[in-house]
């Protein structure tokens, strides 16, 4: 099976009631993926095209035990508690849309869901889809076709350009997963890299990394010790200056760490493609499958 | 958002950290007031918004209130890396014995805050770990469990210190930790940390740097920055308060686009092609075409931009959206410059009738508008 999310994944949506929350749940709900209920504290028993609404996760789930994920479209200042609301129900998935949550916030949450094993995608996350089966996330839909290349990313934009690129020439995707653009995330590329090794599904990775932190460098190390599957990696912020926050909140090179040179480097000793535009993923996908 | 050293301290002397005496000056008078009420000598500091104010001639010493009062007037009239000089703290000067870095800071890829504790302070600390890691102890901690009074204790026994010291080092790191909670710190830092010749130790330096998405819960700091007193420059400012990111560079030519990701890929092709970015715009996702418009409107503020680039890929943002605020815009811009297109996604058919409407000419290929750009300037000279 794919990896994460598939077509038994049985979904509520948090935040149901609100304007990003009914839309997207529509538009995922159109996709194919089972969502089964929504949340909004304080509007228990209304329903929300015709997805009934209860006033907590627990609620839900007392009523609906297949539930085993949730989408989190509360806005920041809820959303932390959304979060561990959702983790404390027992479900395995969590996707965090929301942008601007606090980090001391987000420390606490990702620090429940691996105490239990459950997996946090983002927050600040554009979410996750595996093709023709489960989309968990805002992404545009049509960009996206089944293949067996897995992607894996840090921003939102850039997974659909790149997913664009692989879907017209004819790769498709196993699963795409946007691993969010703060400083501190839940799932990290390793997390996804062991998960697309296990998946006899995925042939090949796309990991789109960018400047600030360290998480490519340590999928690199991952990569090197771990990863037989071929791996093509793309640094975005090549010529990003030191200090600055580009755009995304975790895209800054502080001192020496988080430069584009300096994860290039690790993730080619450790044997991934490394290309330097997008457009050439193809190119180097067909010479390596 | 970086606080100033004077407001940081405040949060310290709440917590209980102990700090010299002091005063803060906006004229040289008050500093030769605060002074001669401190009876002794100090040392006068310019409170910016920057880091490497000692290098920059920031910090001066001086034995006497009509001393104090000739150094301020002189600090008072600085800029320090664009940041004009309004206020300058005047502190006892202290009988130093030893200096000590005290720090907490989030370690991104254990998702958890890290405690620094060194016997080397005083100096920068990254240069430290790079050249005597065995100098410096660190401490994870817990997120639900908080940092234990234990665990404070041992990263400063780590770090070298034993008996009462250790007691005082550890007791204001315990405070520091009040500090970085209570206000949603990204970063705080201690240094130096001053052991007097006395034995008391106290805090000489104070940095703290508090979390943007957090100031909901700070309301004073929040305000301080809708004043416009932060560390950005005024485009910066202007962005921000439409909720875009704006980041000013070095080159001359202006860079648009919806998503960070996208951008910093956008900038990257135009340097691979030869053209160096004078600016960065983020419209985020799901803009507007009156979102497109004022982007525009900053872009094209920063005098040095000769071309600009939009790269547009439709995702919740919709291309046609996009086209009418670029036509919008165009009608009322405050200067003429070349602008380079490339537009994909999510309705981009209807997009495209609108600009070929009005006779503004789009790519479909990241890398052939980036070249076009580029020759653009080139160009131009």
């Amino acid at each position: 099976m794919p990896i994460l999310i598939d077509n038994k994944t049985k979904v509520i949506v948090q935040g149901i009631t609100g304007r990003e929350g009914q839309f997207h749940a529509q538009a995922m709900r159109a996709y194919g993926t089972t969502i089964l209920a929504g949340t909004t504290p304080g509007k228990g028993g209304q329903e929300v095209d015709g997805i009934p609404v209860f006033d907590s996760v627990a609620d839900a789930k007392d009523e609906l035990p297949a539930l085993n994920a949730s989408i989190i479209f509360v806005p920041a200042r809820f959303a932390a508690d959304a979060a561990a609301e959702a983790l404390d129900a027992g479900l395995r998935v969590v996707t965090v849309i929301t942008e601007h949550i606090p980090v001391h916030n987000e420390m606490r949450f990702i620090e429940l869901a691996r105490r239990q094993n459950s997996y946090i995608i983002g927050p600040n996350t554009p979410g996750i889809i595996t093709p023709g089966q489960c989309k968990l996330g805002i992404m545009p839909a049509h960009v996206f076709k089944p293949g067996r290349v897995g992607l894996i990313s840090r921003s939102g934009t850039l997974t659909y350009e790149v997913a664009a690129s692989l879907t017209e020439a004819g790769f498709g995707q196993s699963t795409a997963i946007g691993l969010g653009g703060d400083p501190i995330v839940g799932m990290s590329f390793v997390d996804a890299l062991k998960l697309f090794e296990e998946d006899e599904k995925t042939d090949a990775t796309v990991l789109i990394g960018e400047i600030g932190g360290s998480a490519e460098e340590e999928a690199a190390v991952y990569i090197k010790d771990h990863v037989s599957k071929p791996v093509i990696a793309y640094i975005a912020g090549r010529s990003a200056p030191k200090g600055k926050r580009m755009g995304h909140a975790g895209a800054i090179v502080s001192g020496k760490t988080g430069t584009a040179d300096g994860k290039i480097k690790a993730l080619k000793k450790a044997g991934a493609t490394v290309i330097a535009r997008p457009i050439d993923v193809d190119e180097t996908l067909q010479k390596i499958l | 958002m970086r606080l100033f050293e004077y407001e940081a301290k405040e949060a310290f002397r709440q917590a209980g950290i102990p700090l010299p005496p002091s005063g803060l000056a906006t004229t040289p008078e008050e500093a030769e007031k605060i002074t001669s009420e401190l009876a002794s000598p100090v040392v006068v500091k310019v409170q910016i918004l920057a880091g490497g104010r000692g290098k920059a001639g920031g910090i001066k010493f001086a034995a006497t209130a009509s001393e104090a009062k000739t150094v301020a007037a002189d600090l008072l009239q600085m800029t320090i890396h664009d940041h004009p000089v309004h206020r300058v703290l005047i502190e006892k000067q202290l009988d130093i014995q030893q200096e000590i870095y005290l720090g907490i800071t989030i370690d991104r890829s254990r998702r958890r805050a890290v405690v620094i504790c060194s016997g080397m302070g005083g100096v920068d600390i990254e240069q430290v770990a790079e050249e005597h890691p065995e100098k410096i102890a660190r401490l994870w901690v817990d997120p639900i469990l908080g940092l234990r009074d234990f665990e404070a204790r041992q990263v400063v026994k780590d770090a070298g210190f034993d008996g009462r010291l250790m007691l005082q080092i550890s007791g204001i790191l315990l405070k520091l930790w009040q500090v970085f909670v209570q206000n949603d710190g990204e970063l705080t830092e201690i240094n130096p940390l001053i052991v007097t010749k006395e034995g008391e130790v106290l805090a000489a330096d104070a940095r703290l740097n508090v979390d943007d998405n957090a100031l909901f819960r700070h309301k004073a700091l929040a305000e301080r920055v809708s004043a416009g007193i932060s560390e950005r420059t005024e485009l910066e400012q202007r962005a921000q308060k439409l909720g875009m990111t704006y980041v000013e560079l070095e080159g001359n030519i202006g860079i648009i686009g919806n998503g960070a990701g996208l951008v910093m890929a956008t900038m990257d092709a135009v340097k691979y092609y030869g053209g160096a970015p004078a600016n960065f715009l983020d419209v985020g996702g799901g803009a507007t075409a009156d979102r497109m418009h004022q982007a525009l409107d900053i872009v094209l503020s920063h005098p040095d931009v000769k071309a600009v680039f939009i790269n547009i890929l439709g995702g919740i943002t919709r291309c046609d959206e996009m086209a009418q605020g670029i036509v919008e815009a165009q009608k009322t811009l405050p200067r003429k410059v070349p602008i380079v297109i490339r537009m994909i996604g999510t309705r981009e058919k209807e997009g495209a009738e609108i600009l070929e409407k009005a006779h503004i000419p789009f790519l479909n290929s990241m890398d052939a508008a980036a070249q076009r750009v580029v020759d653009q300037t080139q160009k131009e000279g």
